[in-house]
C-alpha cells in the first residue's frame, strides 16, 4: 500500500462539513490522486457529530484507512473526540477563538487560527472553514492556484462576489498558515492521472443510466436516497422517467408496471422498504417481468440506525417472498462496481425473466471514491432476451407467454402488438396465461409450471462466473468476505504482509446464485478461513454453511454500525493464528 | 397507387376472454364485463392498445375474462402496477378493475395518490359492499350494524363513502354506476375511457352470495340517475360534494364530477413529451453520458 494521507474534519451537522469535503476531493482528485471519504453521521439535520474523512494518495485508496494526518475540528466536541487519532506528525487546525485544544500526542502539531482577526465573521458564517481550508493545503504543499479554482466554481453558481469573499478568507489562511504553521514532512504528491469522484449512490443510478434504464421510482429512504437525487436532477437530460411513490410497495409495483410495458425499470430503497417490496418480488418472479430492486442496507433491525452501514439484509434477501421462485442477487465490492453492476445484473434479469436483486450498504452508498473515468462506460451491452416487440410472423392467436421451454423462459410480448393479447398472472397460471388458481387447479399443470421457472436457475448459474481467489495460492490465511468488504480486506492483507503472515481472500460478489462447488474448490488447500462480515450473526457464513456445509475456522464480525478498519482485520487474523478465539469483533475507535 | 389497410371492426366477439367468467350465477360483475366490452366496442379501441389490470378478487379475475392485454397483480396493487404500465407507453388505454376490497382496504393508500397524480386510466371499481373471494367478511364499503363472518354480530365500523373520499383526493372524473343498469353503466364507462385524467368508477355490483343486504332489489328502486335531473352541474365540485353525501332512500348513481382543465401525469411530465417511455433508444444519449462523467472531474 502506498503512502495515504487523511484528513478528519469534524463538526455538528449544520457546522458546513460537506462543503470542505467536496473542496478537498476536488483538488485531490485533479492532482491526479486517489481518494476515498467516508462520513460518519446521525440522523439528525441540525446538531449532532458529523465527520468526514477524506483519505488520499497516488495508489488506489479503498477505504477509510487507519490512520489520521490532519484534523479540522469545527467545534470543541470533534476536538474532544477526536485529537487522539493523531500521531506523530500530524497536524489539528482549530478556530482560537472558539475551541480549546486538547492534550495531543507527542509530535503533534497543534495550528490555532485567529478567525475574528483574519475574517469577518459577522458576514461570513463559515469563515473559520474557509480559512483551515487555505491553511491546510498550504501545510499540504500545494499552490493556492488550485484552492481558488475550485472556490470559483462552488462558489460561482451563488454569485461571483460570494466567490471572491471566499477566495479572500482562503487566502488568509494559507499565507497565515505558510508564515506561522510547519509543513507535512512530504508535500502532497501529483500525477498525470485524470480520476471521476463518485459516490456510492450516484454510481449506482448510473449505472441503472447506462442500462438503459428508463423508469426509476423511489420513496425516500436513507441511505439509498441519493440514488434518487441522482435520477431526479439528470432524469430528464437523460431520457428517464423518475417517480416518487407514495411507499415502497407502490414503488416495487409500479417498478413492475412499467416493465410489463417493455422498458427496464429500477427502483431503490434499505431493509425496511425492501420488507415492503417483499411480497411483489414474488410477483416479478411468478409473472416473469423482470426488474432491478437495490437495496442499500443500514444498521436494522427496525427503523436501526439509519445512517449507519451494516450487511445484515443478507437473509431477509434470500428469503424476501413466499414460494420458492428463482432470483439473482449480487453484492457490489466497491463503489466503481455501483455502477458495473447495474448493466449486468440487468442483462440476466431480462434474459431469465426474473427480479435481479442488488446487495449494496450505507458504506458504499454514501462513501465516494475516484474511479477511472473510463469504467463509467455509457454504452456497455444490452441484452433484453427473448421479447416480441413487433407483429411479425405470428399466427393470431397461437401466442402463449408463458410457454413451456428446456430453458424455461418463455419469449415475452409486451403490450401494444396485434395477436399476442394474454394476461400475466400473479396467480398460478396456465401455458397461457390462465388462471389454474381456482377452479381449474390442475396438480400436473402446476408441476410444470414450477418446474419450468425453476429451471431458468440453471441457465443463471452458466450466465454468472464463480468468485475466484485473489493473492497468494500458499497462503497463511485465506478472508472471505462479500460486497463491500472488498477494499478493506484487500488492505488489511497488505498489512498482514508486511508482518510476515501472507494471507488470500475469496471476495463475493454474485450471492445467487453461488457457485458452492467452486467455492469448495477454491477453499480446499485453505490452511485457516475466516469470514469477515458487518453483521451479528455471521448471515454469509450461515448462507455458506447451508449451501455448501463449509464451516469456517474463524468469524471477524462487526455490527456498531460502522464499516471494518483495516488494522481491525490485521489484529483479529493475529489473535486468531495464536488460537486465543475463533470469533473477533473489533472494537471502534473513532467514537461517532 | 396508395393501399388502404383497413382495421378490422372490433366486435363483441373479438373481447371474449380464453375462459369464461367462474363468477356465482348473478353476480353483478357479469353485468360489469358485459358493460365494459359494449364501451369498448362503440369506442372502436383495438383490443392490442388495451391494457386491463387487476389486483386480487372476485372481480380482480376480469382480465382474464376479456381479450385485451391483462395484468393480474398483488391484492391491492393494481393502481400503482397501472401506473407503471401508462407511464412507460402512454398510447396504451388502461383499465383497472377490482373490488372494494382490494381498492379501499388493502389498496387504499393508492387510491389517494394515484388520483392526486392525476394518471390518465380508468378506474372502475365492483363495489359488493363485502369479500367474496374469501367467503364473506366485512368490507370497507360493509354497511354499519352488517353481520357477516367477521362482524357476526354487526358490523360496528363506519364504511367509508368512496364517491366522496375520491372527489376529496381530487378526482378529474368522479363517477357511480350500478351493474342494473346497463345502458347508463356502458355510457359511464365510455365516458370514463375518453377522459383525461384519472377516471373513478364505483359500480353498484351486487354480491349474490354473502351480501343479502344490498341486492338487485334492495338498490333498483333507490338509484336515481344525475342525468335525469336537468339541474345538476357535474362541473361544479361543491355539489358534487353535496351529492355524493345522499344516502338511504335515494341514492343517486351518474356521473358527479368532471374537470378537464389539469394535465395527466404524462402530460405534465416533461420527458413524455411527444414520445412514450418505450421509444426512447437503449443507450442515453453520448453528449448527456459525457457531462456526467464531466461532472465528477
Amino acid at each position: 500500500m502506498s503512502k495515504t494521507f487523511t484528513i478528519g474534519i469534524g463538526g455538528a451537522a449544520g457546522q458546513g462539513v460537506a462543503t470542505p469535503g467536496d473542496i478537498f476531493a476536488k483538488i485531490f482528485s485533479r492532482r491526479g490522486l486517489h481518494l476515498n471519504a467516508y462520513n460518519a453521521y446521525q440522523s439528525i439535520i441540525r446538531g449532532g457529530h458529523t465527520f468526514l474523512m477524506i483519505r488520499t494518495g497516488p495508489g488506489p485508496v479503498a477505504n477509510m484507512g487507519d490512520t489520521l494526518e490532519l484534523l479540522i475540528p469545527l467545534n470543541q466536541d470533534t476536538m474532544d473526540r477526536h485529537l487522539q487519532l493523531l500521531g506523530p506528525g500530524g497536524a489539528c487546525i482549530y478556530n482560537a477563538d472558539t475551541v480549546k485544544p486538547g492534550q495531543a500526542a507527542e509530535g503533534v502539531q497543534l495550528c490555532p487560527l485567529p478567525v475574528s482577526t483574519l475574517a469577518d465573521i459577522s458576514r461570513n458564517k463559515v469563515a473559520q472553514n474557509t480559512l483551515a481550508m487555505g491553511a491546510a493545503l498550504s501545510m499540504m504543499g500545494i499552490g493556492f492556484n488550485s484552492l481558488e479554482n475550485v472556490i470559483t466554481e462552488q462558489f460561482g453558481k451563488k454569485a461571483a462576489s460570494v466567490a471572491e469573499e471566499n477566495i479572500a478568507v482562503a487566502r488568509a489562511g494559507y499565507d497565515y498558515a505558510t508564515q506561522n504553521f510547519k509543513p507535512f514532512a512530504t508535500p502532497l504528491p501529483m500525477t498525470d492521472n485524470k480520476y471521476a469522484v463518485v459516490s456510492g449512490n450516484s454510481a449506482l443510478a448510473m449505472g441503472g443510466a447506462a442500462a438503459g434504464v428508463k423508469f426509476y421510482c423511489a420513496y425516500p429512504m436513507s441511505p439509498s436516497t441519493g440514488v434518487l437525487h441522482w435520477f431526479a436532477a439528470n432524469g430528464r437530460k437523460a431520457g428517464i422517467m423518475v417517480r416518487q411513490v407514495e411507499d415502497e410497495i407502490g414503488v416495487v409495483n409500479m417498478t413492475i408496471g412499467a416493465a410489463q410495458a417493455g422498458v427496464r425499470a429500477m427502483c431503490a430503497t434499505s431493509g425496511g422498504g425492501f420488507a415492503l417490496m417483499s411480497e411483489a418480488l414474488g410477483l416479478s418472479a411468478m409473472a416473469e417481468i423482470p426488474i432491478v430492486v437495490i437495496d442499500c442496507q443500514r444498521a436494522g433491525p427496525s427503523t436501526g440506525v439509519p445512517t449507519k452501514t451494516e450487511q445484515g439484509d443478507l437473509w431477509q434477501m434470500l428469503g424476501a417472498a413466499f414460494g420458492d421462485y428463482p432470483r439473482v442477487i449480487a453484492a457490489p465490492v466497491d463503489i466503481g462496481d455501483c455502477f458495473t453492476l447495474i448493466p449486468e445484473i440487468f442483462n440476466i434479469a431480462d434474459k431469465f425473466q426474473v427480479p435481479g436483486l442488488v446487495l449494496c450498504d450505507l458504506l458504499l452508498s454514501e462513501g465516494r471514491l475516484s474511479v477511472e473515468p473510463k469504467i463509467l462506460d455509457f454504452a456497455p451491452p444490452i441484452d433484453r432476451g427473448e421479447m416480441i416487440t413487433s407483429p411479425n410472423g405470428h399466427a393470431e392467436g397461437g401466442y402463449k407467454r408463458y410457454l413451456i421451454t428446456e430453458s424455461g423462459v418463455s419469449p415475452r410480448a409486451i403490450p401494444g402488438i396485434p395477436g399476442y393479447t394474454h394476461v400475466v398472472s400473479s396467480d398460478e397460471h396456465d401455458e397461457d396465461g390462465v388462471l389454474i388458481s381456482d377452479m381449474y387447479t390442475n396438480a400436473t399443470k402446476r408441476r410444470a409450471m414450477m418446474e419450468k421457472r425453476m429451471r431458468k436457475e440453471t441457465g443463471i448459474a452458466g450466465a454468472v462466473p464463480p468468485p475466484r481467489l485473489q493473492g497468494p495460492e500458499d497462503a497463511d490465511v485465506t478472508l472471505i468476505g462479500w460486497g463491500s468488504t472488498q477494499g478493506v480486506i484487500e488492505e488489511a492483507r497488505a498489512q498482514l504482509a508486511e508482518q510476515g503472515i501472507t494471507a488470500n481472500q475469496l471476495q463475493i460478489r454474485w450471492l445467487v446464485p453461488l457457485h458452492g462447488e467452486a467455492i469448495l474448490d477454491q477453499l480446499r488447500n485453505a490452511k485457516r478461513t475466516i469470514i469477515v462480515e458487518n453483521n451479528y450473526s455471521g448471515q454469509f457464513a450461515r448462507y455458506l454453511r447451508s449451501e455448501t456445509s463449509f464451516v469456517a475456522d474463524g468469524h471477524i464480525r462487526k455490527y456498531d454500525g460502522e464499516p471494518f478498519m483495516p488494522h481491525h482485520i490485521v489484529e483479529a487474523v493475529r489473535e486468531q493464528l495464536a488460537g486465543d478465539t475463533q470469533l473477533s469483533v473489533p472494537a471502534h475507535e473513532i467514537m461517532v | 397507387m396508395a393501399t388502404i389497410v383497413e382495421t378490422p371492426r372490433l366486435t363483441m366477439a373479438d373481447l371474449k376472454g380464453k375462459v369464461d367468467p367462474d363468477w356465482c350465477p348473478g353476480c353483478g360483475d357479469f353485468g360489469v364485463l358485459a358493460a365494459v366490452q359494449k364501451a369498448l366496442v362503440e369506442l372502436q379501441i383495438p383490443n392490442h392498445q388495451i391494457v386491463t389490470v387487476s389486483g386480487i378478487g372476485c372481480s380482480s379475475n376480469f382480465p382474464g375474462f376479456i381479450n385485451t392485454y391483462g395484468m393480474h397483480t398483488l391484492h391491492g396493487r393494481s393502481l400503482p402496477v397501472a401506473t407503471g404500465v401508462k407511464m412507460a407507453n402512454h398510447e396504451l388505454t388502461v383499465l383497472v378493475t377490482g373490488g372494494d376490497g382490494d381498492g379501499f382496504g388493502i389498496g387504499g393508500n393508492h387510491f389517494t395518490h394515484t388520483i392526486r397524480k392525476n394518471v390518465d386510466l380508468t378506474y372502475i371499481v365492483m363495489d359488493n359492499q363485502i369479500y367474496g373471494l374469501t367467503t364473506g367478511q366485512t368490507s370497507p364499503t360493509s354497511r354499519l350494524g352488517m353481520k357477516t363472518k367477521s362482524s357476526p354480530y354487526g358490523n360496528i365500523e363506519a364504511p367509508i363513502n368512496p364517491i366522496t373520499m375520491a372527489l376529496a383526493a381530487g378526482a378529474t372524473f368522479v363517477a357511480r354506476g350500478f351493474s342494473g343498469e346497463q345502458k347508463h353503466l356502458t355510457d359511464l364507462i365510455k365516458q370514463a375511457i375518453q377522459h383525461k385524467g384519472f377516471s373513478f368508477l364505483d359500480v353498484f355490483s351486487p354480491c349474490v352470495t354473502y351480501n343479502k343486504d344490498n341486492t338487485f332489489q334492495w338498490f333498483r328502486p333507490r338509484v336515481k340517475k344525475l342525468e335525469e335531473n336537468p339541474d345538476y352541474d357535474s362541473t361544479n365540485w361543491l355539489h358534487a360534494i353535496e351529492k355524493s353525501t345522499m344516502w338511504g332512500e335515494e341514492i343517486p348513481i351518474g356521473k358527479f364530477f368532471e374537470r378537464t382543465d389539469l394535465p395527466s401525469l404524462h402530460e405534465a411530465e416533461p420527458v413524455t413529451q411527444g414520445r412514450t417511455m418505450l421509444s426512447y433508444p437503449l443507450h442515453i444519449d453520448s453528449a448527456a453520458a459525457q457531462s456526467f462523467i464531466d461532472e465528477l472531474m
